[in-house]
């Protein structure tokens, strides 16, 4: 077989699970909205053909990208075996703390964004840490440790923002004071030519990309990456190899936290301009479901956060329908279930194609000649 | 055909089926076509739940008891005997004080698993199948795990089970054992029957040659190529474990260049902990380890493996792989490091790749490519791939541990070329193995090691595998 032959057909092997799962959920969902007195094609063509206007194409970018990264923040955990599942209070407590900053600081454009970045990165990554120190020094186990760091973030980034960072004007929503315009993320609307009105690409979608390339090479293409990879698939021959089990805990949830602080930033450079309490919460929780989806890869995540992205954003057609939305939750759902059974019956098929390949290697060679004495 | 009350050996290669046909006898795999025959009976068995019912019971290699349990709870664990809904200990108790009694397998019921030594946890399996009602016994390598006085202890069990008219399939790869124990032998190779002879009419020479087709290689090495250059010291060394129970004890030996230094004993007693130790994954509490005249305490396990340690480790699917990464990423495992796997912070894919290709050329790893993910290859092939990728990093000292475990004849034989070899070219080698003729074979110097202490230092060249095992259990009195 030739080299290409089998790039396409590692990439067809690798389409198939998501493809078939994808198929399942819109039988399942037909079969809910059928049950519900809705005709299910009525409803996707209408999902279809309102999602695939130019606005909501937009709507469903800008949706994906803050999933996308929570996607990778929550896949470098899981690529060394750790599940944090705290993304959610990571990125609400960084984006609270990056807005004040952000708007107590006067600078230049070239270093305003750049700053607040900082800030979010720093405190994800400290409030991730806690918890990689924990385990790495008392094993605590990170999903219990994320879980109730998650809790006390919440408290935290609301105590801050009632008592110390609250823009005391005259509405009564609780937001932090507005940050200055060079701390602001313009659109890409200029890269499309003409947008529909009121539609915004956000500008942080560059962000997201070059999280993505970072992520890749970093993990795959690294020393650095290696050794958090093998951990991940088998921590004993890891530390038999010399890496730092301890070590590799405490770093590893640092830069996943670190990456987890820039999930609110999207929103907040490039919308509100502030903290507020109309931010966008879940994201941490939805970037599992994202990153289990694309198998933490790079690729897969990207096509993943704008496939739950798309689904999001065409739903909103069916208000006006009469259909309840919710439907798109049990699509999501049903997705990821079979996904997971779908990745794990291919995976089996693969293996055992593997090992008889690797047999009938064998055999075909000459067995060696014993080793003289 | 086996027939009543008869001992009956099955032989071969790792690899010659002998674990697929027991499986078949007791219901785990479905035989393609071919029929089994108990008692001159066809039966079909779709689970070992049948197999138990048509009283053929197993052995297995690696025993399934439950450490915190009695003996009495672990023999009627799934069979349990009841008075109305109330579990009937008592009853159990009395059957295998009777089971025991007449196959002459003293055991106390209500010992806990713990405490038993490998011989006696394999007399409560035995009961334990009988307990059930077995009167077909499949032994798996039975005697793998045991020191020389127990083997002989379960030899005389098994002439007791005979008598009785317990059928018996005891599969073994020792030759010797064979001999002594069966009463007739089937030799398979390659999943088919070579032949079933009688043990008086040939010799185990004969029984090799008819498992492997050609000689059976020995381990052996030649002439001294022992030096007085020190590569790594042990001095006193203290190892407390978790509980501060001591794991190593005043361990102090030293390996020099060109020399296998051998450490055997009975299984956890402490050489794991050993080689943990010199692989710096264990705090000392005392004694210095020095490594070429460095004091190599200090230094991480990575520092360790870059300035020259190689380790093969003993359970390589634990230790030693990714199983589902490539082999070329298995090949940088330990060596990530230094080139050609690696330019500075960078993976060098390339030159790992090209290495990795060397290493498989050089070693005999047989596989399609480097490409393909570790679980696919059978065990010798994953084994020699983990020796290659340490001898090719060109170590100072080998740490060995069970380098020949699980594997075919014909790998085992390029793995212990690949020691002599390294021997010859000045390195030292630190060996530990349970097989008592790999390591008499081999060593140039033989360490007993018992309850974490180094109790005998032996010559390899005048000792017998009885004295050894005499030493090794603790069983000689004086500590040499």
């Amino acid at each position: 077989m030739s080299g290409g032959g089998k790039i396409l057909r590692r990439i067809g092997w690798g389409l198939l699970p998501p493809a078939a799962a994808l198929l399942f959920a819109l039988a399942i969902s037909s079969i809910v909205l059928q049950l519900s007195g809705n005709s299910p094609w009525t409803t996707f063509s209408a999902m279809w053909e309102y999602g695939t206007r130019e606005r909501t194409l937009i709507t469903t970018v800008n949706l994906a990208v803050p999933l996308y990264l929570s996607a990778v923040a929550v896949a470098i955990g899981f690529k060394m075996g750790l599940f944090n599942i705290g993304v959610e209070g990571q990125y609400r407590l960084a984006a609270v703390m990056s807005a004040a900053a952000g708007a107590a600081v006067s600078l230049p454009p070239v270093l305003h964004v750049p700053f607040i970045i900082l800030v979010a990165m720093v405190t994800g990554a400290a409030w991730a840490g806690v918890a990689g120190v924990l385990k790495a020094t008392r094993g605590v186990h990170e999903v219990i440790a994320t879980i109730m760091l998650n809790t006390i973030a919440t408290g935290i980034g609301a105590y801050l923002l009632a008592n110390y960072f609250q823009d005391r004007d005259n509405s009564l929503n609780t937001k932090t004071k507005l940050i200055p315009t060079s701390g602001w993320v313009p659109s890409l609307n200029r890269l499309l030519g003409s947008v529909p009105t009121g539609a915004n690409l956000q500008g942080f979608l560059v962000g997201a990309l070059v999280v993505g390339i970072l992520f890749y090479v970093v993990v795959w293409r690294t020393r650095f990456g290696f050794d958090l990879r093998a951990t991940g698939l088998n921590p004993f021959a890891a530390q038999a190899s010399g890496v730092n089990a301890k070590g590799m805990i405490v770093r590893t949830m640092l830069l996943s936290g670190a990456i987890a602080g820039l999930v609110g930033l999207p929103e907040m450079l490039g919308f509100f301009h502030r903290y507020t309490l109309d931010f966008t919460t879940g994201l941490g929780f939805a970037g599992i479901a994202v990153a289990l989806l694309g198998r933490n890869h790079p690729v897969g995540m990207a096509v993943a956060a704008l496939l739950f992205g798309f689904l999001s954003s065409s739903a909103q057609i069916l208000d006006l329908k009469d259909v309840p939305k919710e439907i798109v939750g049990i699509m999501q759902g049903v997705i990821l279930l079979s996904v997971v059974v779908a990745y794990e019956v291919v995976r089996r098929i693969r293996a055992a194609g593997e090992v008889r390949a690797a047999a009938e290697h064998d055999r075909v060679r000459e067995p060696a000649a014993p080793v003289p004495a | 055909m086996v027939h009543t009350g008869e001992v009956h050996a099955i032989v071969g290669e790792n690899g010659a089926g002998k674990s697929t046909l027991m499986k078949i006898l007791y219901g785990m795999l479905a035989p393609d076509e071919g029929t089994i025959r108990v008692d001159g009976k066809e039966v079909r068995f779709k689970s070992p739940k049948d197999a138990i019912a048509a009283g053929i019971g197993m052995v297995h290699q690696h025993f399934m008891l439950a450490d915190n349990l009695t003996v009495a709870e672990n023999v009627i664990l799934g069979a349990e005997p009841t008075k109305g809904v109330m579990l009937d200990l008592d009853a159990a108790r009395a059957r295998i004080r009777e089971l025991a009694h007449s196959y002459g397998m003293e055991l106390d019921p209500d010992a806990l698993v713990e405490v038993l030594t490998v011989g006696e946890r394999q007399r409560v399996e035995i009961i334990k199948v009988l307990y059930r009602g077995a009167r077909i016994l499949i032994l798996d390598e039975p005697t793998a795990v045991l020191v020389p006085q127990e083997v002989d202890d379960l030899f005389a069990s098994l002439a007791e089970l005979k008598r009785e008219g317990v059928t018996i399939l005891f599969i073994s790869h020792k030759l010797d054992e064979v001999l002594e124990v069966a009463d007739a032998i089937t030799v398979i190779r390659a999943g088919r029957t070579v032949g079933t002879v009688e043990p008086d009419e040939v010799t185990a020479e004969d029984l090799a040659e008819m498992m492997v087709g050609s000689e059976l290689p020995k381990p052996i090495i030649t002439g001294s190529t022992v030096t007085d250059v020190v590569e790594l010291e042990l001095e006193g060394v203290d190892v407390d474990g978790p509980e501060g129970r001591p794991l190593l004890a005043d361990v102090s030996f030293r390996v020099c260049r060109g020399e296998i230094v051998g450490v055997a004993g009975v299984e956890g007693n402490g050489q794991t902990e050993l080689v943990e130790t010199i692989m710096g994954l264990h705090q000392l509490r005392a004694g210095t380890i020095r490594l070429g005249g460095d004091d190599i305490v200090g230094w991480s396990t990575r520092e360790r493996r870059h300035r020259g340690i190689g380790w093969i480790p003993a359970d390589r699917h634990r230790n030693g792989l990714l199983l589902q990464a490539p082999l070329w990423e298995n090949a940088m495992l330990g060596h990530q490091d230094s080139p050609p796997f690696s330019k500075g912070p960078w993976i060098d894919r390339v030159g790992a790749r090209k290495r990795t290709a060397e290493i498989m050329q050089e070693f005999d790893v047989r596989a399609p490519g480097v490409d393909v993910t570790a679980h696919a290859l059978s065990g010798g092939n994953q084994q020699k791939l983990v020796v290659g990728r340490e001898m090719t990093a060109g170590p100072r000292l080998l740490v060995a541990s069970h380098p020949t475990r699980g594997i075919d004849v014909g790998a085992q034989a390029a793995v212990w070329a690949q020691l002599r070899d390294a021997r010859q070219a000045g390195l030292a080698v630190l060996l530990i193995s349970a097989d008592l003729e790999e390591l008499i074979g081999l060593s140039d110097t033989l360490l007993v090691m018992l309850r974490g202490r180094m109790v005998a230092t032996l010559d390899p060249a005048t000792v017998t595998p009885k004295e050894l095992g005499a030493h090794m259990t603790g069983a000689t009195g004086a500590v040499v």
